[in-house]
């Protein structure tokens, strides 16, 4: 058994407010092994962003991690980790692309000039080693190297986010998250999208915390799946078994209001 | 699509940005017609011309060549009251349920609003049963969310709100742009459903935009799918979905995601990607019937 590459354990998460908190996340335990894909899923304000920032340490008030709960990278606890450490641990460790991040790169700059950015702050680099660095991280996604003296407005947007990846990758962490990185584009670009996520974590060995909610997507990509509701993770289990023999009720019901493509259409007394 | 005339056209429209080598065909010879009671379904490509098409139906642009056809009749050059009536018979759904409602304002207010334009003979009392009437029928309770901020709702909540809002002026068409993108699949679900009883009961004649191809198919009977600014498959929806015959469409449905197919076995259409899409954005003026309501738009040999 090898030691997992993330490791959470009873996270507790509450927003504070003037008057109450509100617990957004209630006590939530799971492992993502080296190189392994896990998918998280569940219906909008179930806690699944507020996870992915605490464990990338991007929290913010009014964000409350409450005492008791762990997040352990390689062993780790991350939320112990002072801001020096924070430094060193951001981008090598975790890497994450954001809801929308298509559009959070900076317009005034050029592709080479973002990804000069991220290594210059993290390694000693020359802007020439940054640049073939840089090259050599389009291809990964397949863009051509041409593209680093664009700007982000002269790009799609499937171009753009593919983009957004391949800058995460740039100081190889061992753990890549991407809360729904594809919601805005058309089937066809995302999907050219995860299958070259997909060959890279098995190509560079870093794992995946994928969240979307496209369950037919998870099951596509996903090793295994994990289903929230209301701040607490109701069912772990790997991806064909979440399909094929969903054991939450909740789960049930989320398949069978899923529309079908072809064949019987769904009743709708599926939903509630 | 069907035999009753149609209540809205597009007759070869087309809508050009931008000039000389960086000209883009947003729509190029684009046509299609909405019936009452009928849901017309745009699926394609991330910027193939979709939302354009639905801002050239709400008079946002004004074509470049072809025009717009309502009840029959061109609009171009319709005086002011026949543009009037267009205006409140049209009305748009958009994507984003957060952006489009004002968070300084009550739901009550978002509802009063088109109501006092559209009928502005209505007393006090008479509006806000007006108001109430439209909460029913989008399935909320008047009495809770009347006083409410868009804030304080869901993002189901505030959809239905939004498509209150449009039905408040009696519209005989909607269309709506990615109407449930931001929202997840149980609201989804709530949301089609609406649409669709809007369609039988009201006999309004819809325009449903989406990525989401499995949601098109609940909703809609006819479909058609875009590629840089030309619609290159259209007609039946099982026709279409079931005997795809243009290679753009083949693709997009061999992507469409599908937890019986693993991503490491990859379909042969994917292989082709970038032959596929240079090809596919070449002008292609032919149509060719290929069912009794089916029609692609061949796509022209390379080097041609
Ligand atoms: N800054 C904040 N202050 C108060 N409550 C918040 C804040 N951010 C999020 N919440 C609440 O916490 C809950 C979880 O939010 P979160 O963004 O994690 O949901 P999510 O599962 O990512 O949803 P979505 O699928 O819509 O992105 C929601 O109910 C949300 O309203
Ligand atoms: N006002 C504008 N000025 C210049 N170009 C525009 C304008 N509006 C749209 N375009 C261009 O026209 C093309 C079609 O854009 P449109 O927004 O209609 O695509 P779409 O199919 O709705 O895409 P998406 O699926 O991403 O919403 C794109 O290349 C876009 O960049
Ligand atoms: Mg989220
Ligand atoms: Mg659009």
């Amino acid at each position: 058994m090898t030691n997992p590459v993330l490791s959470v354990r009873n996270l507790v998460i509450d927003y504070i407010g003037a008057e109450t908190d509100f617990h957004a996340v209630k006590g939530v335990s799971f492992d993502i092994q080296p190189g392994e894909l896990f998918g998280l899923a569940g219906e909008s304000g179930c806690g699944k962003s507020t996870i992915a920032f605490a464990v990338s340490r991007l929290h913010r008030p009014p964000a409350l991690i409450r005492k008791g709960s762990e997040i352990l990278v390689d062993g780790r606890d991350v939320l112990t980790l002072d801001d020096d450490a924070l430094r060193a641990f951001r981008w090598r460790e975790v890497a994450m692309v954001f809801q929308s991040a298509m559009n959070s790169l900076n317009p005034v700059l050029t592709i080479e000039e973002q990804f000069y950015d991220v290594l210059r702050t993290h390694t000693q680099t020359t802007r020439e080693a940054a640049r073939a660095r840089a090259a050599e991280l389009l291809k990964l996604v397949d863009i051509s190297p041409d593209r680093l003296s664009a700007y982000p407005h002269q790009c799609s947007g499937g171009m753009r986010q593919r983009i957004v990846i391949a800058i995460c990758l740039a100081l190889n962490p061992k753990l890549l998250i991407m809360d729904e990185p594809t919601t805005a584009l058309d089937v066809v670009v995302q999907r050219e999208i995860l299958q070259r996520i997909d060959t890279l974590r098995k190509q560079l060995g870093f794992a995946v915390l994928f969240i979307t909610h496209d369950l037919s997507l998870m099951v596509q990509v996903s090793d295994r799946i994990g289903i929230m509701l209301e701040g607490h993770l109701v069912e772990v289990n790997d991806a064909q078994t979440i399909y094929h023999s969903p054991q939450h009720d909740y789960t049930k019901r989320l398949w069978a209001s899923m529309p079908k493509l072809h064949g019987a259409q769904i009743v709708r007394e599926a939903t509630s | 699509m069907s035999d009753t005339a149609p209540i809205l056209a597009l007759k070869t429209v087309s809508k050009i940005f931008g000039k000389g080598d960086s000209a883009v065909y947003a729509a190029r010879d684009v046509s299609f017609a909405l019936h009452s009671g009928r849901t017309l379904a745009l699926v394609g490509e991330s910027g193939s011309g979709k939302t354009t098409a639905a801002r050239l139906i709400m008079r946002e642009y004004s074509p470049d060549h072809g025009q717009l056809l309502f009840q029959g009749a061109p609009l171009g050059k319709a005086d002011a009251r026949a543009i009037k009536a267009y205006r409140s018979s049209v009305q748009m759904v958009f994507q984003d349920p957060f952006s489009s409602l004002n968070p300084a304002h009550t739901i009550r207010y978002h509802l009063e609003r088109p109501l006092r334009l559209h009928q502005p003979g209505l007393t006090g009392s008479q509006r806000k049963a007006a108001i109430a009437e439209l909460l029913t029928r989008v399935k909320l309770d008047p009495a809770i969310v009347m006083p409410k901020y868009p804030h304080e709702l869901s993002g189901g909540q505030r959809q239905r709100i939004s498509i209150a809002r449009a039905l408040a002026v009696n519209p005989k068409v909607i269309v709506a742009d990615e109407p449930t993108s931001m929202l997840d699949v149980s609201v989804r679900l709530g949301i089609l459903n609406l649409l669709n009883d809007m369609k039988a009961e009201l006999g309004l004649a819809l325009l449903y935009i989406t990525h989401d191809i499995a949601t098109a198919r609940y909703v809609a009977e006819d479909i058609m799918v875009m590629y840089s600014g030309q619609i290159v498959e259209w007609g039946a929806m099982d026709s279409v979905l079931d005997n795809p015959q243009h290679p753009y469409t083949r693709l997009l449905l061999s992507a469409v995601p599908d937890p019986d197919r693993r991503f490491s076995d990859a379909g042969a259409e994917l292989d082709q990607i970038e032959t596929i899409r240079r090809r596919a954005a070449l002008p292609q003026p032919e149509i060719r019937q290929v069912a009794q309501n089916h029609f692609i738009r061949p796509m022209p040999e390379d080097g041609r």
